[in-house]
C-alpha cells in the first residue's frame, strides 16, 4: 500500500475529530435530538454504504431493504442463543454472502434490469425468511430485549458510519478503487485493459451489503419486536437512493450532505403536517429535483467554483 | 416559470406552517398521540384508533374537561404520524416527551408499534394503556414495563374462543368435526394457530386441511379451493384485514358453503359488513361486542351520532375504554403526576363502555373473543369473563 500523503492525513484527522464530536452528543441530550440523530446516523451509514457500490458503478441498487432486513432477522433469531457482538459479525457475513450470490448472478446485467432485480430481491428474501420462520423456527414472534438503550445504539451507528467511511477511503486509494473508477467511466474500456470487471463489482457489492446488514443488526434492539413488514420495509431502499442522490455520489461525503438536510426536512414535515405528510414530502421531492438537480455536492462545488472565479478576478484587478 | 411557482408554493407552505401552531393556554392537559396515518396500518388506525381519540376528547371537553384536584382542565391533542414504522414511533414519543412536554400519551396502534415504543414510554414513566395489542407476551410485558397496561387479551384467549364456539356447535349437532385451518404466516397468525391446534385436537376435531400463506398474498383462490376439496364443516382462518376480505370474497365466488366461516382481523370492520351486505350474516371473526349491554349501546350511539359511522367491533370500544380509564385515573389521582396516575390505574376499578375494568396485574383478562355478523351488528358469541348477547348459529349460504 502506498503511504498516506499529507493531504490524506489531514482528511483522516479531520474525519476522526468530526466522529469524536458526534459521539459526544448523548452526553448533551438524551431526548428528542438523540432520537433524531439516531435516524440521521442510520441513514448516513446506509447511504454511504450504498454509494460505496452504486456511486462508482452507477448501478442503482434497491436491495438495501434485503440486506437490512437480513441483519435485523439475524439478531431476532439468534439473540437468545448467542452474544450480541457475535450476531453483528454473523450479520455482516450473511450480508456479504447474499451480496456475493446475487452479484455473481446479476452484476452482468445492467441498467434498469438490475434496478428491478434488486427491488424484487428484497421481497424474495422477505418471503424466504417468513417461510423459514414458519417451517423451522421454534419461537413464535421475535422479540429482541437487550439492555441496549438509545445512546448505545447511537454510538454503534457512529462507529459503523466511521468504519464505512474509513473503508471507502481505503478502497478509493487502492487498486480496486482505481478499477472501479475506470469501470464507472466505461466498462468496455475497463475490460479491454484487463480488469476483471465482474469480480471487482462483486467484491464491492459484498462490502456494501455487509455494512448494510450490520446496520440492520444494530437497529434490531431498537425495534424490540421483529416482523417482516418493518424489517424489509421497501421505503428504506427508496429513501437511501433519494438521500444519496440528493447529496451526490461523486464524493465520499456526498451522501452525508444529503442525509442531514433530508432527514431534518422529513422530520419537520411530519411534525408540522401530521395529516398530510406524504403530500408535502412529494412536493419537497419535486422541489428538490427542479431546484438542485446536481445534488448538494453539485451546489457546493458550483459555489466554490464561483468563489474561485471571483477570487481570480479580484486577483487580476489587484494586479492591474 | 416553474421555479417561480415553486417559490410561491414554498411560501404558502411556510405560511400554513406558522398558522398551524397550536394556541397555548394554561390549565390544559396536553395529550400526545403517535400512530399510523400512512403506511400499511393507516387504514386500520383510521377506523379503530384516531376516531376514538377525537370522540373521547370531544366528550370530555364538552363536559368542561377533567377535574384535576380543584381545577377543571380541558384536553388538547398533539398528534404525529408514525408511518407504521417503529423507528418513527420511537422518535415521535421522544418528541412528545421532550419537545412538546405532553402530560400524557395515547398508546400507539398495533402490537408491533406498542412494543417498539414501550421502552421509551417506560423511560419517561407515562401510563401506557395498550388497547390494540393482542399477543401471548402481555404478562411478560406487564412485568417488564410496570407502567404498561394491556387490554385486548392474548392470542390464546382468542384461539380458545373459536374452539369453544366450535365445540358448542358440535355438541348441539350443528356441525361435524372437520375443520379447515388457515393462517397468515406472521407472528400473529402463527401464535393463534399454535394455540388453536392442541385445543382442536383436545376437543375431538379433525383438521382436514391446513395451510399458511405469506403476509400480503393477493391471490387466495388456491387456499379456498384447497379447503373446499377437503369438505370441512368449519373454515377457520387467522387472517389480517386484506386477506380477510380476499378469503371471504373467494369463498363467495367458489361457493364454499361451510356452516362455520371464521376469518381473523378485519371481520369486525364496518367496511366488511358494507362490502358483503346480507352475505356477511353468520360470518364469524375475532372480536365482537355485546350490543345489549347498556355501556356498549351508549358507545355505539355516540359513535354513530358523532362520526356518522359504526366503529370497528373489536378494538374500537377497547380503545375508547382505555382513554376513559386514563381520564378517570387522572381525576382519581387528582394530579398530573404520571407515577400517581399509573398507581391509580393499577389500584382502581373503572366504569367503561366495555364494562367494569380492573387491572391489578396490568392485564385486562375480560375480553370478547368471537363475534358473528347479524344484520349489521357484530355480536359477540364467545367471551372470556364477559357475558355475551347471542349464541353462535349456523351460517346460511352466500345469498
Amino acid at each position: 500500500m502506498t503511504p498516506f500523503t499529507n493531504d490524506e492525513l489531514k482528511w483522516l484527522g479531520a474525519g476522526a475529530i468530526l466522529f469524536a464530536v458526534a459521539a459526544l452528543l448523548p452526553l448533551v441530550d438524551q431526548g428528542f435530538y438523540l432520537s433524531l440523530s439516531v435516524n440521521i446516523m442510520l441513514y448516513a451509514a446506509l447511504c454511504t454504504a450504498w454509494a460505496l457500490f452504486s456511486g462508482p458503478t452507477h448501478y442503482v441498487s434497491l436491495a438495501t431493504a434485503a440486506f437490512y432486513g437480513l441483519g435485523t432477522y439475524t439478531v431476532g433469531l439468534g439473540i437468545d442463543a448467542m452474544p450480541y457482538p457475535l450476531l453483528l459479525a454473523i450479520a455482516a457475513l450473511i450480508g456479504a454472502a447474499l451480496a456475493g450470490l446475487v452479484g455473481a448472478a446479476t452484476l452482468r446485467i445492467s441498467g434498469v434490469y438490475f434496478v428491478i432485480f434488486t427491488f424484487g430481491l428484497a421481497e424474495l428474501v422477505r418471503q424466504l425468511v417468513t417461510w423459514t420462520q414458519t417451517k423451522f423456527a421454534t419461537a413464535i414472534g421475535l422479540y429482541v430485549f437487550t439492555d441496549l438503550f438509545e445512546q448505545h445504539i447511537y454510538w454503534m451507528l457512529v462507529a459503523l458510519t466511521a468504519a464505512v467511511f474509513l473503508t471507502a477511503f481505503l478502497i478509493n486509494r487502492s487498486r480496486l478503487g482505481f478499477a472501479m473508477q475506470i469501470i464507472g467511466n466505461d466498462e468496455t474500456v475497463a475490460r479491454h485493459v484487463g480488469i476483471d470487471t465482474a469480480r471487482s463489482k462483486i467484491v464491492l457489492f459484498m462490502i456494501s451489503g455487509a455494512f448494510i446488514a450490520v446496520a440492520g443488526a444494530i437497529m434490531a434492539p431498537r425495534y424490540s419486536y421483529i416482523e417482516p413488514p418493518s424489517a424489509f420495509n421497501p421505503m428504506i431502499s427508496f429513501l437511501v437512493v433519494i438521500m444519496a442522490l440528493l447529496g451526490g455520489t461523486k464524493r465520499l461525503w456526498g451522501p452525508l450532505v444529503g442525509v442531514i438536510p433530508f432527514t431534518i426536512l422529513m422530520d419537520q414535515v411530519s411534525a408540522r403536517f401530521p395529516n398530510h405528510t406524504m403530500i408535502v414530502i412529494g412536493l419537497a421531492f419535486l422541489a428538490i429535483v427542479y431546484l438542485i438537480p446536481n445534488g448538494v455536492t453539485g451546489l457546493l462545488e458550483q459555489a466554490r467554483a464561483r468563489w474561485k472565479a471571483r477570487a481570480a478576478r479580484m486577483g487580476q484587478e489587484k494586479a492591474a | 416559470m416553474l421555479r417561480r411557482n415553486f417559490i410561491a408554493l414554498a411560501a404558502a407552505t411556510a405560511a400554513l406552517t406558522l398558522a398551524g401552531a397550536p394556541a397555548f393556554a394554561q390549565d390544559v392537559i396536553k395529550l400526545g398521540a403517535s400512530a399510523p396515518k400512512s403506511g400499511p396500518l393507516a387504514g386500520g388506525a383510521a377506523v379503530t384508533h384516531w376516531p376514538n381519540i377525537q370522540l373521547w376528547m370531544k366528550e370530555v371537553n364538552a363536559a368542561g374537561g377533567l377535574k384535576v384536584g380543584d381545577k377543571q382542565m380541558k384536553i388538547e391533542l398533539v398528534e404525529y404520524d408514525d408511518k407504521t414504522n417503529g423507528e418513527e414511533a420511537i422518535k415521535n414519543i421522544q418528541r412528545l416527551a421532550t419537545v412538546d412536554n405532553v402530560d400524557f400519551l395515547v398508546a400507539p396502534y398495533s402490537t408491533g408499534l406498542n412494543i417498539a415504543a414501550a421502552p421509551m414510554i417506560a423511560k419517561y414513566g407515562y401510563p401506557h394503556i395498550a388497547t390494540t395489542a393482542a399477543t401471548d407476551g402481555v404478562k411478560d410485558f406487564a412485568s417488564r414495563w410496570p407502567n404498561s397496561f394491556w387490554m385486548l387479551g392474548t392470542s390464546t384467549q382468542l384461539a380458545e374462543g373459536i374452539v369453544q364456539t366450535l365445540t358448542k356447535m358440535k355438541d348441539k349437532g350443528d356441525i361435524g368435526n372437520k375443520v379447515a385451518l388457515v393462517n397468515v404466516a406472521d407472528a400473529f397468525g402463527l401464535e393463534l394457530v399454535g394455540a388453536a391446534k392442541p385445543l382442536l385436537a383436545a376437543g375431538g376435531f379433525d383438521i382436514v386441511y391446513e395451510t399458511s400463506y405469506p403476509l400480503g398474498t393477493q391471490d387466495l383462490a388456491p387456499v379456498i379451493s384447497g379447503a373446499k376439496a377437503a369438505a370441512p364443516d368449519a373454515f377457520v382462518a387467522f387472517s389480517y384485514p386484506g386477506d380477510t376480505f380476499a378469503l371471504t370474497e373467494q369463498a363467495q365466488v367458489q361457493g364454499l358453503n361451510t356452516p362455520v366461516f371464521y376469518t381473523g382481523v378485519g371481520t369486525a370492520f364496518p367496511a366488511f359488513a358494507k362490502r358483503f351486505g346480507a352475505a356477511a350474516n353468520g360470518i364469524m371473526g375475532i372480536g365482537g361486542i355485546n350490543s345489549s349491554d347498556p355501556g356498549v349501546k351508549g358507545y355505539l350511539e355516540l359513535h354513530r351520532a358523532d362520526l356518522g359511522s359504526d366503529p370497528d367491533f373489536w378494538a374500537s370500544a377497547t380503545t375508547y375504554a382505555g382513554l376513559q380509564i386514563l381520564g378517570q385515573a387522572i381525576e382519581k389521582a387528582g394530579s398530573l403526576d404520571k407515577a400517581a396516575v399509573v398507581e391509580a390505574i393499577k389500584g382502581g376499578t373503572f366504569d367503561t363502555v366495555i364494562g367494569k375494568v380492573s387491572m391489578p396485574n396490568n392485564v385486562n383478562e375480560n375480553v370478547w373473543t368471537v363475534g358473528q355478523w347479524n344484520n349489521g351488528v357484530f355480536e359477540a358469541v364467545a367471551g372470556d369473563g364477559l357475558s355475551v348477547g347471542a349464541e353462535p348459529v349456523k351460517k346460511a349460504g352466500w345469498e
